[in-house]
């Protein structure tokens, strides 16, 4: 992981963003009827499950969380680093027809978002789906942008955004961190 | 985290030669795969464009079927070859057969074969992976690991299960298979079986204990694995009668009482009804054998997927 990096949103940075991201997605899908959130593992299913409470309490009623692992959609089987195995997919609801809002801790080359759309779209068809993130770090290598944005954060290619969670999966901070190699 | 992602292994040939760690991997995989032939579209893209061969040298309709099914739900394209419509009835050998195949640039070969071992004799021939689904009396990788599957599901762990065989140890690779597995993973074996259709020595494979009577082998265990007997080979020479047999070694109502209350029972099918299973005891709810089948297909897709190099997710 190498030596901490620079805090580039802290606590309440990060609870400040959240918290207008769900006033966004709110006044965007007009209220939570028909809204459901799908996180990203594994950072993303965190975030969703905070904007998840933020919806909540500002409307009201429920508003259901899925999990979507992506490691089966991606275009490039070969060529990352091994560290987790496969995930679960856990879509415990039906997107016919929904809006779905997917989202992930950080945006960089949108290859990552093109797998996740694939494995929604195998589980059923959403009336549309949006796209939250905390971070947006820039390097797209594909034509996504990003519905509701946290923080856009400039960045070099050898640096990495790191999204850290306490052991109860609340987000603390986001560090900016030198790569080695 | 850390290293538990790594599946360092171009064939699966025997859990013999999988570590605790590896094994751990396919069956946290294939349980997070299981999801997917569950869903609508029980397709995921993660192995288009590769070719699977599925070679089988004897007959099977479970394992090449679930072996079939398993690569097309990843998006493999397969093809199916047995040896009654292939040339080995017209005196190729298995070495060139193989060479001939891989001039067609397949991925992965899945193979049963009636000889043990000739698996290693092709992967050293070959660059393409090499899947055993059987091999002669060595083994049966991927049964071992879908019966490891269904225990774990069942139990939560693997560690510490009580684990009975009960049958022709001898012939049997899915017998082989199991021990290899199960020791690593921590249970204990215990086998039981006609003096016939036990081989010396095999207590040696893993921890194993050999047991006279069937019933000390399934006192108070977890799990009763039941062997199918082989009527159309071993029937014949090794056993006085089939209702000796079924006597002695099947298990009944009767003899299921002496495991554990929550025990399970598997069998790696096709059952022979009355001889080493009765109906009832095939049928009753202490019964996982069409759990094992559904299992199968979700760890044939764990091992295609880790054979072909997929070890991990990490963000991008």
């Amino acid at each position: 992981m190498g030596e901490a990096g620079t805090v580039i949103l802290d606590g309440m940075g990060v609870r400040r963003s959240l918290t207008r991201i769900a006033h966004e997605i709110l006044e965007r899908n007009k209220g939570v009827e028909k809204v459901v959130l799908v996180g990203i593992r594994t950072g993303g299913v965190h975030l969703a499950h905070e904007i998840a409470l933020r919806l909540e309490e500002i409307e009201g009623g429920t508003v259901p969380v899925g999990a979507v692992d992506i490691t089966m959609y991606r275009d490039d089987i070969k060529g990352h680093s091994p560290h987790h195995p496969v995930g679960k997919t856990d879509i415990p609801f039906s997107l016919e027809g929904k809006r779905v809002v997917l989202v992930d801790d950080v945006l960089f080359t949108g290859r990552t978002i093109r797998a996740a759309m694939d494995a929604l779209m195998d589980h059923g068809r959403p009336s549309c789906i949006q796209l939250g993130v905390l971070i947006d770090r820039g390097h797209r290598e594909l034509p996504i942008r990003a519905d509701f944005v946290g923080r856009n954060v400039p960045t070099s290619l050898k640096e990495s955004v790191v999204v850290t969670f306490d052991a109860d999966n609340k987000p603390i901070d986001v560090l900016l961190e030198k790569e080695e190699r | 985290m850390g290293d538990a992602g790594v599946f360092n292994h171009k064939h699966i040939i025997a859990l013999r030669d999988l570590s605790a760690d590896d094994i751990r991997l396919l069956l946290t995989t294939a349980e997070n795969l299981k999801e997917i032939n569950s869903r609508d579209i029980k397709k995921v893209p993660t192995l288009r464009g590769k070719t699977i061969i599925n070679l089988f040298y004897e007959a099977s309709t479970r394992t090449r079927t679930s072996f079939e099914i398993a690569a097309k739900r990843l998006s493999a394209d397969t093809v199916n070859i047995s040896p009654s419509t292939s040339s080995s009835t017209k005196g190729e050998t298995l070495s060139d057969t193989a060479l001939n195949l891989l001039a067609m640039k397949p991925d992965i070969i899945v193979m049963r074969h009636n000889v043990s071992g000739a698996h290693y004799f092709l992967a050293k021939r070959l660059s393409c992976s090499i899947i055993n689904a059987g091999d002669g009396a060595h083994e049966h990788p991927s049964q071992g690991l879908l019966d490891m599957l269904t225990m774990k599901e069942r139990f939560g762990r693997l560690d510490g299960l009580k684990v009975a065989i009960v049958g022709d140890i001898t012939h049997s690779r899915v017998a082989r298979s199991n021990i290899q597995g199960l020791t690593k993973m921590g249970s204990q074996i215990f086998v039981a079986g006609p003096p016939t259709m036990m081989p010396p020595g095999v207590e040696r494979l893993g921890n194993v204990t050999v047991c006279n009577d069937m019933r000390e082998a399934v006192d108070g265990a977890d799990v009763v694995m039941m062997l199918r007997i082989q009527l159309e080979r071993q029937g014949k020479t090794l056993l006085p009668t089939m209702k000796e047999y079924s006597r002695y070694y099947g298990l009944n109502r009767e003899t299921l009482k002496l495991a554990r209350p929550d025990a399970m029972v598997m069998h790696p099918g096709p059952i022979n009804r009355g001889v080493e299973l009765s109906s009832e005891v095939a049928d009753c709810d202490q019964s996982h054998i069409l759990n094992q089948v559904e299992n199968g297909v979700a760890v044939r897709m764990a091992m295609l997927y880790h054979v072909c190099g997929g070890g991990a997710v990490e963000a991008g």
